[in-house]
């Protein structure tokens, strides 16, 4: 199946979807990856605000390349999603309801994933200059000292994801590969 | 071959060829890999993983089209440097290296993604330094190669000292265990650079080096040239597929490079690489 979503995004809205159903998200993307997690971390800790409201939020673990003059972005494909599980459950209790990356997440995610009614979306690894076609603007909101790692805002327009994780406990990373297997 | 003769060789040449190749490597990739993406595509079975390795090739005209890096990932800048013993160097190697390195990631819009410590982690701002080696290899010419290094297969690389009891089948079983554990943070499919052999950082480097031979040139060695295929076919067979959602094509090529090693030694490594395996290289 493919879904259309905007967000911020409801647990209704996120309810429906399946491991390898596809999703074209359009509205606002946050983008965070290690450096700014752990300081989102810490802003916890400290009981601050973070950058951005976390509560149907969807968040991509992305540092672009530096864009071009008039263009919105560089290239933007996704970075390893796992170097962020320490920081992860966290934010989904807080609300964060979609997260856009690559490759396996730890036991805690999926159950954080599974308790609040969220997504793990999967952006296709490699290809950055692919990825940057649906980001229609780009501006960073915090943290400019980190660089390629601060935070920034991305307008997305039908962003083409895959559901790795969905709401139901369901895994793409082990049931893609399964069906492969299966139809041999 | 010695001529007897020295030949001078200006360092800001260097700096001039690594700055293209800089350039080069991060929006074009290789013929060989290119060629191998395109073979996967056309024969993957699996319609998931056909449409996503369509898309991995689509992405590498949209990088053209657009003057945009084929990853954002413009990796740590290995550049390896072999340098003929004929040859003497005006000015300083390694600083001509790193101004390269500089000058193409600036102008080219790259991603900078060096931290001066690594436990303190502040951007250097301008993906230096360098990881040069440097090899010396007889006669007066320079041979300078470019092979930016992404973080996401980079981390899935592993070294393992294994008994020599433990033969071929210890290899095997290491370089699959790395397979399964990289999963799809590597981007697969992957490349695997494997060195044999060796002390423990011989070993490692060996991996690295066997990254740079393109992937239509199978190693020599028949013994070894078997054991590439095998491996290749055997981490294809997992099933995890493009981007592990399912498929045939897990992996496009694996290269061993191998050295001799202590009585009392089995070395392993394994230096996974992604579908955008780059590198650039240049005579001087």
């Amino acid at each position: 199946m493919q879904y259309e979503l905007t967000t911020p995004l409801s647990r209704e809205a996120l309810s429906p979807l399946r491991a390898g159903d596809t999703v074209l998200l359009s509205g606002i993307v946050y983008t965070a990856r290690d450096a700014a997690h752990a300081r989102m971390n810490e802003a916890l800790d400290r009981g601050e605000p973070l950058p951005f409201d976390l509560r149907g939020a969807a968040i991509y673990y992305v540092g672009p390349t530096p864009e071009r003059p008039g263009c919105a972005i560089g290239a933007a494909g996704p970075t390893t999603s796992g170097r962020m599980d320490k920081f992860t459950p966290r934010l989904l209790d807080l609300g964060l309801a979609c997260m856009i990356g690559k490759g396996k997440r730890d036991a805690a995610v999926k159950q954080a994933v599974v308790r609040n009614g969220a997504v793990y979306l999967a952006a296709i690894g490699g290809a950055g200059a692919l990825m940057a076609g649906s980001v229609k603007s780009c501006e960073i909101i915090a943290w400019p000292d980190l660089g390629c790692e601060a935070v920034r805002r991305l307008t997305v327009e039908q962003m083409p994801l895959t559901v790795l994780l969905d709401p139901h406990g369901g895994d793409l990373y082990e049931s893609g590969p399964a069906a492969y297997l299966a139809s041999l | 071959m010695s001529t007897g003769t020295i030949r001078e060789l200006d360092a800001a040449r260097i700096t001039d060829v690594v700055e293209r190749l800089c350039i080069q490597a991060n929006t074009t990739l290789p013929d060989d890999v290119r060629a191998a993406l395109d073979v996967a595509q056309a024969e993957e079975p699996w319609p998931l993983a056909k449409e996503t390795l369509g898309l991995l090739q689509q992405n590498l005209c949209v990088a053209k089209q657009k003057d945009l890096p084929i990853c954002q990932d413009t990796g740590m800048a290995c550049v390896f440097v072999e340098l003929g013993q004929d040859v003497h160097l005006t000015g300083d190697l390694t600083d001509a290296v790193n101004e390269g390195v500089r000058r193409g990631y600036e102008k080219a819009y790259l991603r900078k993604s060096i931290t001066a410590d690594p436990l303190q982690r502040v951007n250097t701002g301008d993906n230096t330094p360098a990881f040069l080696t440097v090899h010396l290899v007889p006669g007066s010419g320079c041979r300078v190669t470019v092979a930016p290094k992404g973080a996401g297969s980079e981390n899935m690389s592993r070294l393992t000292m294994l008994k020599p009891a433990d033969g071929v089948q210890g290899v095997r079983d290491f370089v699959m265990e790395t397979v399964r554990l990289a999963g799809a943070n590597p981007c697969p499919p992957i490349v695997l650079g494997i060195g044999i052999g060796g002390s423990f950082d011989h070993c490692a480097a060996l991996a690295k080096q066997a990254l740079l031979r393109p992937l239509d040139v199978p190693n020599p060695d028949s013994y070894y040239a078997a054991l590439e295929r095998e491996l290749r076919d055997a981490i294809n067979a997992t099933g995890f597929g493009p981007q592990g959602f399912g498929g045939a094509t897990t992996c496009l090529g694996v290269a061993i490079e191998h050295k001799p090693t202590h009585v009392a030694c089995l070395p392993v490594a394994v230096n996974v690489s992604c579908h955008v395996t780059r590198r650039a290289s240049a005579e001087l």
